[in-house]
């Protein structure tokens, strides 16, 4: 197991050092720089500033420079905002971001397999046909567009929920609908299709043979089995709620790290597009290696460590 | 002796797109407390069909008993409730699947699934359900029952996983086991195996066994009678002597023929020409009228009547029957 986590680490690092690298890139070659529409700028105060952010060194020193404030996890000021550092920055607005992220996973999770299971159930009954079509919607319909009609719909026209901020459990209700439902709609189906496969399965009609009630078999014996499929997509679910955060963000007007990333694209304030990238990609890094441990946790025939032989 | 199950003119369908598959068409059979019969014929004649109706498993639509009785203990299971039929499901009628390697939950423990239809059925504890647990797996032969428990079917193999499900099959001490091709899946020594386990268990149960298999090897090994199926109705059931010494159906002689022995030769192996009759559209008459050496004008006519030969001994053919048997003696002396 350890031997099994110090490889996975590494791996992990490496992966990191290459999204920081090509960011980096990414960075450096989209033209423009933090000084250039600034009013009053004449070419030596561009150039001290310059200097002050290193940003007159050759670009592999830069990069070293950035290499070491991801060791040292500390990513300067912001250039645009000069009173913050990157860190002020993100402890200010990742809680919000983990707790829009957060609450939309859940509710996407225990929504989307609740709807799956029934649908299963219910297979081509009519729950099954309406839960599929409102999966069919949810999947294809882009989260701004739905959170830009669920504004119009509540907040505007029927004027029962608030249009935008994050500061009372009320003002959460639109966001994370707009930022769930996508989630919740894939769950729902994948949950659907393999529930129906394991029904079908031997060890289900052995266990409806053994007189077990269809709640136990369902929970007991069909569930875990069905989730599997769904466990190995929560990777790229979570990749999809982090960048949607982003775009919510700035629609529902959520003072989160995704209003700042936007910004300091826009600006190119390179420490804190760094700063960000880095750290949300640490972040998605460790969810995805979560995401193994619960699939190893579910799965017995999958072991994160040894080899088990048959006997 | 007494008669614990009783089926009579079973008749079950499915409906699909293409029609409706007439997959058992009347069939007629009992099981006597302790014995074996063994169900026996071709893929697709309907053994599974029966088993599953009567543990009522067929999957419910397409599948439908649309016709007959199959009386447990004087209870009819195709009137009874699927709650009632709960209680019978692996309390008094248990069940055994052809493949052992994927009858058993991959993410589930050999104990947890060992216990959980004792807990279901009976008042017992974890801790006695766990003892009562141990001493079948010792029962199946399984080593290490302890440690085996806490282990996931992966790590155990096909013959060892079919003795798991003997286990789980038998635990509440059922009155009936129905096994499906138990050992279809498995080598022929492990086959050899889980056969003397069924004896063995047998003798110590006292189990009524339903056994159903297309190998007649496997048959002339534990079967006390012997049923023969063809295209969803029983042709000819006798005890396994009538059966192996005096079959008189001639799908059964054609049966027996086809069997690999030690003591012939290869060639003389001789397989059934053609294929059975379709069951969306099944044919009045006989339905082995196409294939059979001695078919007659009568035969795919009429379906022949039930000849009773000794007491044990029966069989669905025109050449059993009296008249039968005039039509025949009549085409013969005419050629
Ligand atoms: N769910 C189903 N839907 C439609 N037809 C079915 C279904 N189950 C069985 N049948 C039909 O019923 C007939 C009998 O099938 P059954 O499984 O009882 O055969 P079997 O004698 O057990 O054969 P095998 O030796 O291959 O197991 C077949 O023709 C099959 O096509
Ligand atoms: S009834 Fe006729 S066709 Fe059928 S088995 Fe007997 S002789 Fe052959
Ligand atoms: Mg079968």
């Amino acid at each position: 197991m350890l031997q099994y986590i110090v490889k996975r680490f590494l791996m992990m690092i490496i992966t990191l050092l290459i999204i920081v690298t090509l960011t980096f890139i990414l960075m450096h070659s989209v033209p423009g720089s933090p000084f250039n529409e600034e009013r009053g700028t004449n070419a030596t105060i561009q150039a001290n500033l310059e200097a002050h952010y290193h940003l007159d060194e050759p670009l592999y020193v830069q990069y070293f420079i950035y290499l070491k404030s991801i060791v040292t996890f500390d990513f300067g000021p912001s250039i645009k905002q000069p009173t913050s550092s990157v860190n002020d920055l993100l402890s200010r607005g990742f809680p919000i971001s983990l707790e829009l992220g957060l609450v939309s996973i859940t509710v996407a999770i225990i929504s989307g397999i609740l709807l799956g299971i029934i649908a299963a159930l219910r297979h081509n009954g009519m729950i099954d046909y309406i839960a599929m079509t409102i999966a069919v919607l949810g999947i294809s319909i882009p989260n701004f567009i739905l959170a830009t009609q669920l504004i119009q719909t509540f907040a505007v026209y029927f004027k029962i929920l608030p249009a935008a901020t994050w500061s009372s459990p009320m003002h959460m209700i639109l966001p994370t609908l707009a930022l769930a439902t996508g989630p919740m709609a894939i769950i729902a189906r994948l949950t659907r299709s393999s529930m129906l496969e394991v029904l079908t399965q031997d060890y289900i009609k052995m266990a409806k043979a053994k007189g077990l009630s269809p709640v136990k078999i369902v929970f007991k014996h069909a569930l875990k089995n069905a989730l599997m499929p769904v466990v190995t997509i929560l990777g790229t679910l979570l990749a999809g709620i982090l960048t949607g955060t982003f775009v919510l963000e700035q629609i529902f007007a959520i003072p989160g790290m995704g209003k700042y990333f936007v910004e300091s694209i826009n600006t190119r304030d390179y420490p804190v597009i760094m700063g960000t990238t880095v750290f949300y990609s640490a972040f998605l890094i460790l969810m995805l290696f979560l995401v193994d441990v619960v699939y190893g946790l579910l799965d017995p025939r999958i072991k994160l460590h040894t080899k088990e032989g048959e006997s | 002796m007494e008669k614990i199950l009783n089926v009579k003119d079973l008749h079950v369908s499915f409906k699909t797109y293409g029609g409706e598959v007439q997959a058992v068409r009347g069939v007629d059979f009992h099981l006597e407390k302790g014995e074996t019969l063994a169900i026996v014929g071709e893929s697709g004649c309907g053994k599974s069909v029966t088993s599953n109706s009567i543990m009522r498993l067929i999957p419910s639509p397409p599948g439908k008993i649309t016709k007959g009785s199959i009386s447990y203990r004087g209870q009819d299971l195709t009137q009874a409730t699927e709650k009632q039929m709960r209680k019978i499901r692996g309390l008094d009628i248990s069940m055994i699947f052809q493949d052992p390697m994927t009858a058993l939950n991959p993410t589930l423990t050999i104990g947890s699934q060992l216990i959980e239809g004792l807990l279901q059925h009976k008042p017992v504890s974890k801790k006695e359900a766990k003892l009562k647990a141990l001493r079948m797996m010792d029962l199946v032969g399984i080593p290490n029952p302890e440690e085996r428990m806490k282990q996931y079917p992966h790590q155990f193999s096909g013959g060892m996983r079919q003795r798991i499900v003997i286990a789980m099959a038998l635990i509440c001490d059922p009155d009936l086991l129905i096994a499906d091709e138990p050992t279809t899946a498995l080598d022929v020594t492990i086959q050899a195996q889980i056969l003397e386990l069924f004896e063995r268990i047998q003798e110590k149960t006292g189990v009524s066994i339903i056994l159903i298999t297309h190998d007649l090897g496997v048959v002339a090994k534990i079967a006390d009678r012997i049923a023969v199926m063809y295209a969803g109705k029983i042709i000819e059931v006798g005890t396994k002597r009538e059966i192996f010494y005096n079959p008189q159906h001639p799908y059964t002689q054609g049966l027996l023929k086809s069997v690999p022995r030690l003591d012939l030769r290869e060639d003389t192996l001789i397989p059934i020409e053609g294929t059975p009759p379709d069951l969306f559209a099944p044919p009045e008459g006989c339905p082995f009228t196409a294939r059979c050496p001695f078919a007659m004008e009568v035969c795919d006519k009429i379906y022949p009547f039930h000849s009773k030969l000794t007491a044990t001994h029966n069989v669905e053919c025109w050449l059993q029957d009296e008249r039968g048997k005039r039509v025949a003696a009549s085409a013969i002396a005419s050629k």
